[in-house]
């Protein structure tokens, strides 16, 4: 059992919790994940290790309340335990010195890219962070992001705060300038994800991407999460999570993760009824 | 003494085994519970006294752990039956397990002298039966010696690590198992379906083990949350036994693989075994079954999967393979019982290309027809395409079952580990040692997708060549 030390909700949708997971914790790296079940009922889903803590021996996750899992996992309290916290899985972040890199996070994603961030900062890289949302109350990790970065920039889809518009219109900019970029790294929606590895495309900028496929085991062992990338099928929990964005097919991870819409509606229905609506 | 020569005495006709009692396949069909409901003890008396007591029994050598067949046959005869139960666990630590999906038809009961004329005797119904008996009863624990103060850790809790667990911590070891998943029994738990083995019994049979002593952490993916030289040189353990299996699925070279509706085998029935998504939504796991359903394969990992497919609602369900029936690996109760369940051989067909529509569910599967031609090196007739014979047949949901390979996490997390180009451990066949001292291994990680029985049979050898290794080591 893993107890959850500390809970913060960071918007209306998205929580962070600091799981006591010391064996975890003394080893992850920047870009793994855990796989989690809740009870003894729940299913198993991935969660990228958002921060960590060698010390007191937490792993810290942040996550967007999507369906009866997250929420399930969101109504968890300080002193509650989680069934299941396995990891850490899947290849860390290769946070070389290279020297400009360019961190995009969009949504969610931010709280993933802040670590990644923090990593290529002090591996002695120019930082840039994009942090984008649809609007100002859902952009994450604001504070922080700024802290790293040589340059900060946000992007908002409404225009409520930053940049009015998506994080490729920003970036779509830095390319225009002319700047020296030499990699990109993108997570977040796949959408996202696929416009900034397009944007990147035509000066054949690396670009390296956080996939975050449907994961049953996490292990290799059921091939749930299998993408196409460079036309070949890799798993993502163990050949990544993070793929070069220029060779990741998109379009059919969209339709694999969508595959359950209609389960996980039912389920989340369901769990709504039977929790009273609350 | 009567003269026993006559000539000419008229035979017996050939018996055959008492039979298994079954649910009825029309209704079984629509249940996850089990197919096979076991002897009672009238039957099994029966049964067992028709066996002869060979003075030179064959059948114990048919067998990878050295079950004492006929001292238990012998018990089950007098209505003995925890005595024989506990006569079968002196070397079988899974027994009920054993019962169920041991092929005994290749193993003991092929050596069955009685059965050169007559069916042979129903060894395995009987082991069944008699593990059963004793579970329900309540078992005593067996007597353990003094511990002898080393420690041992076992990777992976299927067969092959818990029959390890269970032989070292009968010779006073203290043993830890760590296992990645939530659960233990490997592919016993995920695979292997309820209706043919309950997982109730895979719980009953580890607890077993726990209360002898073996300590058992889950979660725990060794490789990634700690390496096997951390285990034995910071963590204490004087060896260590690998039996991870050989859990990574392998999919076709074909078109179409990555569509939303094509499964590997291992996703589908992890979702609905271990993660119990048969009882969606009161388990929250999801699984998805069309229509009309392929699967493509004709191993035992096939016939689940089909099987699997018709309980869940699934109208038409079809094993692609690509050999002929004679050819499929399947152990034959199994073909049998899929067969009357409804399940569809389609055989010397291979799919070429698995087709679906914009949204990527699976709208068709490309097949060609095969003929047998040439023996290959498995000593099989090799099926090779009949030209022009493509069709397209009429499905909206694949799950691929041609087979697993060894899952690379442990392997890889080694240096220095001789690794066969299948990427299996290569070990001393007599000892289970690998090329690293005080590193052991077996089961599918060695042999690559094989069986239970064989895993076991693994897992002791090594329990016996890591207590004479710990013997002999001086520290
Ligand atoms: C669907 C199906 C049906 C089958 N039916 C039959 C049958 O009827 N009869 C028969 O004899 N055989 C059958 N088999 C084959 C048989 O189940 C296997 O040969 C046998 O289970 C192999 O045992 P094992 O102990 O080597 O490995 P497994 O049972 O695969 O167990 C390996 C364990 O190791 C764990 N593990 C893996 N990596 C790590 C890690 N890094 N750290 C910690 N733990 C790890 C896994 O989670 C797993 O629990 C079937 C197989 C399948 C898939
Ligand atoms: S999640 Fe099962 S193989 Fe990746």
């Amino acid at each position: 059992m893993y107890e959850i030390k500390f809970k913060q909700v960071l918007n209306p949708v998205t929580k962070m919790l600091v799981v006591q997971a010391p064996d975890i914790a003394k080893v992850c790296k920047a870009g793994q994940f855990v796989m989690i079940r809740v009870n003894e009922t729940g299913e198993r889903f991935p969660l990228t290790i958002a921060d960590f803590d060698r010390e007191k021996g937490t792993v810290t996750i942040v996550f967007q309340e999507v369906g009866k899992s997250t929420q399930l996992l969101g109504r968890l309290e300080v002193g509650d335990e989680i069934l299941d916290f396995v990891g850490p899985l899947g290849k860390a972040t290769h946070t070389d010195d290279i020297g400009t890199v360019v961190v995009i996070g969009g949504g969610c994603g931010s709280a993933i890219a802040y670590p990644v961030a923090r990593a290529f900062k002090e591996a002695g890289n120019h930082l840039i962070t994009i942090n984008g949302a649809r609007s100002m109350s859902l952009l994450l990790y604001r504070e922080e992001m700024k802290k790293i970065s040589d340059e900060a920039y946000e992007t908002t889809d409404d225009g409520s705060c930053g940049v009015h518009g998506f994080v490729t219109t920003v970036l779509g900019d830095l390319i225009q300038q002319g700047r020296k970029i030499d990699l990109v790294f993108a997570v977040g929606p796949v959408p996202m994800m696929k416009f900034v590895a397009k944007t990147t495309e035509d000066k054949k900028i690396p670009t390296i991407v956080s996939l975050n496929s449907i994961m049953v085991d996490g292990t290799g062992m059921c091939g749930a999460c299998r993408v196409t990338v460079g036309g070949q099928m890799k798993f993502a929990c163990v050949d990544g999570p993070e793929f070069d964005g220029h060779e990741v097919d998109f379009d059919e991870l969209m339709g694999r993760l969508n595959a359950y819409t209609k389960q996980e509606e039912k389920s989340e229905e369901l769990y709504a009824s039977e929790s009273g609506g609350s | 003494m009567a003269d026993e020569k006559k000539p000419k005495r008229k035979r017996k006709p050939p018996t055959k085994k008492e039979p298994m009692p079954e649910q009825d396949p029309s209704v079984r069909r629509g249940n996850f519970e089990e197919v096979a409901l076991g002897y009672a003890a009238e039957a099994a008396i029966r049964e067992a006294e028709k066996c002869m007591q060979c003075r030179n029994p064959k059948c114990v050598a048919g067998c990878p752990v050295d079950v004492p067949i006929k001292e238990f046959i012998a018990l089950v005869r007098e209505g003995k039956f925890m005595e024989a139960a506990e006569k079968i666990k002196e070397t079988n630590t899974l027994p009920a397990i054993c019962g169920r999906v041991c092929p005994q038809e290749t193993q003991c009961e092929a050596k069955c002298i009685y059965g050169i004329r007559n069916e042979a005797i129903a060894i395995g119904r009987l082991e069944r039966f008699v593990a059963d008996f004793a579970r329900e009863k309540g078992e005593p624990l067996p007597e353990l010696p003094e511990k002898i103060g080393k420690q041992v850790a076992v990777v992976g809790s299927g067969p092959a690590g818990l029959t390890c667990a269970g032989d070292l911590i009968k010779l006073g070891y203290d043993v830890t198992i760590f296992e990645a998943f939530h659960k233990p029994g490997g592919v016993l738990m995920y695979g292997i379906p309820e209706f043919r083995l309950p997982k109730d019994i895979v719980e009953a049979e580890v607890e077993f083990l726990e209360k002898l002593g073996v300590k058992i952490r889950y979660n725990y993916v060794v490789g990634k949350i700690r390496q096997v030289k951390e285990l034995m040189e910071e963590d204490g353990f004087d060896a260590v036994f690998l039996g991870t299996g050989a859990g990574a699925p392998n999919f076709m070279r074909i078109p179409g693989m990555t569509l939303v509706d094509v499964f590997s085998a291992n996703e589908f029935l992890t979702r609905v075994n271990l993660m119990k998504g048969y009882l969606f939504p009161e388990y929250d796991t999801p699984v998805k079954i069309g229509q009309k359903v392929a699967v493509i394969g004709g191993g035992n990992v096939a016939m689940d999967a089909a099987r699997t497919s018709l309980r869940l609602g699934a109208e038409e369900v079809y094993i692609v393979y690509r050999r002929s029936r004679e050819q499929m690996p399947a152990r034959l109760e199994e073909v049998h019982h899929a067969e009357e369940e409804g399940v569809q051989f389609k055989l010397l067909i291979n799919p070429t290309e698995v087709i679906g529509d914009e949204k990527g569910n699976v709208i068709g599967m490309k097949c060609i027809r095969m003929e047998l031609g040439e023996k290959d090196a498995s000593g099989r007739r090799r099926p090779v395409p009949i030209e022009g014979s493509e069709f397209v047949m009429d499905v909206d949901t694949v799950i691929v079952a041609i087979g697993n390979s060894p899952n690379p996490i442990v392997t890889e997390s080694i240096p220095g580990l001789e690794l066969s180009k299948w990427g299996t451990i290569v070990i001393d066949e007599e000892t289970g040692m690998s090329s690293i001292p005080g590193i052991f291994a077996g089961g599918d990680i060695v042999t690559g997708a094989a069986t239970v029985i064989s895993a076991m049979g693994a897992g002791k050898t090594a329990a016996e060549g890591i207590h004479k290794y710990l013997s002999e080591k001086k520290d």
